[in-house]
């Protein structure tokens, strides 16, 4: 059958998307590598100087400020995330009319840029003009209005909270998915057995979208290690650059004083970490597609 | 039995009512956000940069939009810059994906699987690492402050994604309809836009949707690739409408400009919610 179908066409098929990821991620990837080991300055100029990028972000402290900073926020983000779609997933996963409607008003967030979501919380937060201080000051919950950007436990705090209004609707999503796929009879068998809603969520819901759950942790927190956008906008890394993430960092240091070479050695350090990451999520969505 | 029936039927219709208010509770929380930012946009301006700041308001204007549609160079250019990015943005991935996908899902040759790694592997690797090397080559070929640039960029972001889904979508059309095709003459070219393409439109339309969303949102790329006002995307317009000018920020002017950026995400997502959902499920649970 289907004599037309020569192994070279399929190829020649590949060949121009194959031709672009080599032009543009496999040859400035290389090109990155090398540049990680030169003083290259934006100004231009810069030569080969070994492994003293590397030796330098190692002994930088600012640099390990960003990273522990990016993993205290990954760390307290993701589970937050996790825990608040996965209730908000039991709660919509019905197709009747009201929970398909909050279901969809809850991803709703998830669709528009998260700069503009973070120049609207910006404006939320405001000390002056913000509604949320607005808010909390006439329910008599703070008697002044905060300054939430200047100080690094409140602005924190703010933009956990406008990350999760943002976000918690995409691990919604997927959670949901999951659950529906859970057979009615096992629950149904399960209720005949006397299990209470809470057991059956323990018992039956949790182990059996374990894989979703995982895949969605892992998305989220490789989400959250890459964050920029929320800081740059929100609190511009600082104050006292406490709340520089470890892209506004590599930004810092590349675009705004100038130092590629050093701006690429952080970046490499950056994907091996974000890599490792991902190969983790890989192996896990094999190992327990195979299971 | 009949006895258990009434306090268990008060109990289902107690819980019944409070999912009601709780499901209501949460769309008030999720939409007040973007309900305060219409509001505000649509005060006057003396209004928006009242302090404290007023929850409705008193008169309705659309001066904030005025003030945003006249900022700098123009609305309309920045906007206009915004969808080219995203226009290319979306034809290179389809003119690439495309074919990529029929040949990975009809054609059997060497190395196949090792060559669909390497181009879905990308997606391991985090796109702001390739920023500076990108940055470099397009300062050197003058695409830095292009739509052509930026476009590539956003292709590289969402190219492994698109194969993904343009692969499954052929495979998920039966052979004997394509070796039907055959039968009736077509060469493989043909079969392809002509059989084929209209069956994995679902397919396309996900790796275009997609392609917007990213393109149209898109941050990092585009504040380190455009420095040149007239080359601004929406983003970063919002951006500098918030740095002001002599550093007061303009308030209503700013969530004007918010929700101009959010209408059309929240516009094509309500249109084909079916695809975005689907695509969002098959791209995270592969």
């Amino acid at each position: 059958m289907s004599l037309t179908h020569r192994p070279s066409t399929g190829f020649a098929y590949l060949l121009p998307a194959i031709a672009f990821t080599a032009v543009f991620v496999l040859y400035p990837l290389l090109q990155l590598v090398y540049f990680s080991m030169t003083d290259k300055s934006l100004m231009g100029g810069g030569g080969y100087i070994g492994i003293a990028n590397y030796v330098r972000a190692f002994n930088d402290k600012a640099f390990w400020q960003a990273l522990r900073f990016t993993l205290l926020y990954t760390a307290f983000l993701t589970p937050l995330l996790m825990g608040l779609g996965f209730l908000l997933a039991l709660l919509t996963m019905r197709n009747s009319p009201l929970p398909k409607l909050t279901r969809g008003i809850i991803f709703l967030p998830v669709v528009i840029g998260l700069g503009s979501s973070s120049l609207l919380w910006f404006w939320l937060f405001d000390q002056q003009v913000g509604l949320v201080n607005r808010l909390l000051v006439d329910l008599h919950i703070i008697a002044q209005p905060l300054a939430w950007f200047t100080a690094v436990g409140t602005g924190f705090m703010a933009i956990c909270f406008s990350i999760t209004w943002k976000v918690v609707g995409f691990a919604m999503i997927l959670f949901v998915a999951a659950l529906q796929s859970i057979g009615q009879e096992m629950e149904e068998a399960a209720i005949i057995d006397g299990a209470s809603y809470w057991q059956r969520v323990w018992r039956i819901f949790i182990p059996l979208s374990r894989r979703t759950l995982l895949m969605a942790t892992l998305i989220s927190a490789i989400g959250s290690m890459l964050a920029f956008d929320q800081f740059y906008i929100m609190t511009g890394g600082g104050p006292r650059g406490q709340t520089f993430t470890t892209v506004y960092f590599v930004y810092q240091n590349s675009f705004v004083f100038f130092k590629l070479g050093y701006g690429a050695a952080l970046s490499i350090i950056l994907a091996a970490i974000i890599l490792a990451g991902s190969t983790l999520q890989v192996w896990l969505s094999r190992r327990s597609a195979g299971s | 039995m009949s006895v258990a029936v009434q306090p268990s039927q008060k109990r289902t219709s107690f819980k019944r009512l409070a999912f009601n208010v709780a499901c209501i509770l949460i769309c008030t929380v999720m939409l007040a956000p973007l309900l305060m930012s219409l509001s505000a946009s649509l005060k006057s301006p003396s209004e928006a940069n009242l302090v404290p700041p007023t929850y409705l308001p008193s008169v309705y204007s659309l001066a904030n939009y005025a003030k945003v549609f006249n900022y700098q160079v123009g609305l309309v250019t920045y906007v206009w810059n915004s969808l080219a990015a995203a226009g290319l943005s979306i034809a290179m991935c389809l003119m690439l994906s495309v074919p990529a996908g029929y040949g990975l899902a009809r054609y059997n040759f060497r190395f196949k699987e090792a060559w669909f790694l390497f181009l879905v592997a990308t997606m391991m690797l985090p796109f702001q690492a390739l920023l500076i090397p990108l940055y470099l080559m397009f300062a050197k070929i003058g695409l830095a402050n292009s739509h052509i640039g930026l476009a590539l960029v956003h292709t590289v972001i969402q190219l492994p994604f698109s194969i993904y889904i343009m692969r499954n979508s052929f495979e998920g059309v039966p052979k004997e309809i394509e070796d039907a095709s055959y039968v009736d003459g077509c060469r493989s070219f043909t079969s392809l836009r002509r059989v084929m393409l209209p069956l994995v439109m679902p397919g396309v339309v996900t790796v275009a949707l997609f392609a917007f969303i990213n393109s149209w949102n898109e941050f990092l790329a585009a504040l380190i690739f455009l420095n040149n006002e007239k080359a601004f995307t929406v983003p970063i317009l919002l951006v500098s409408v918030r740095t002001g000018i002599q550093g007061a920020v303009d308030w209503g002017a700013l969530q004007a400009g918010v929700m101009l950026s959010v209408v059309p995400c929240i516009a094509i997502y309500l249109l084909l919610q079916r695809y975005y959902v689907s695509g969002l499920l098959s791209g995270a649970v592969k």
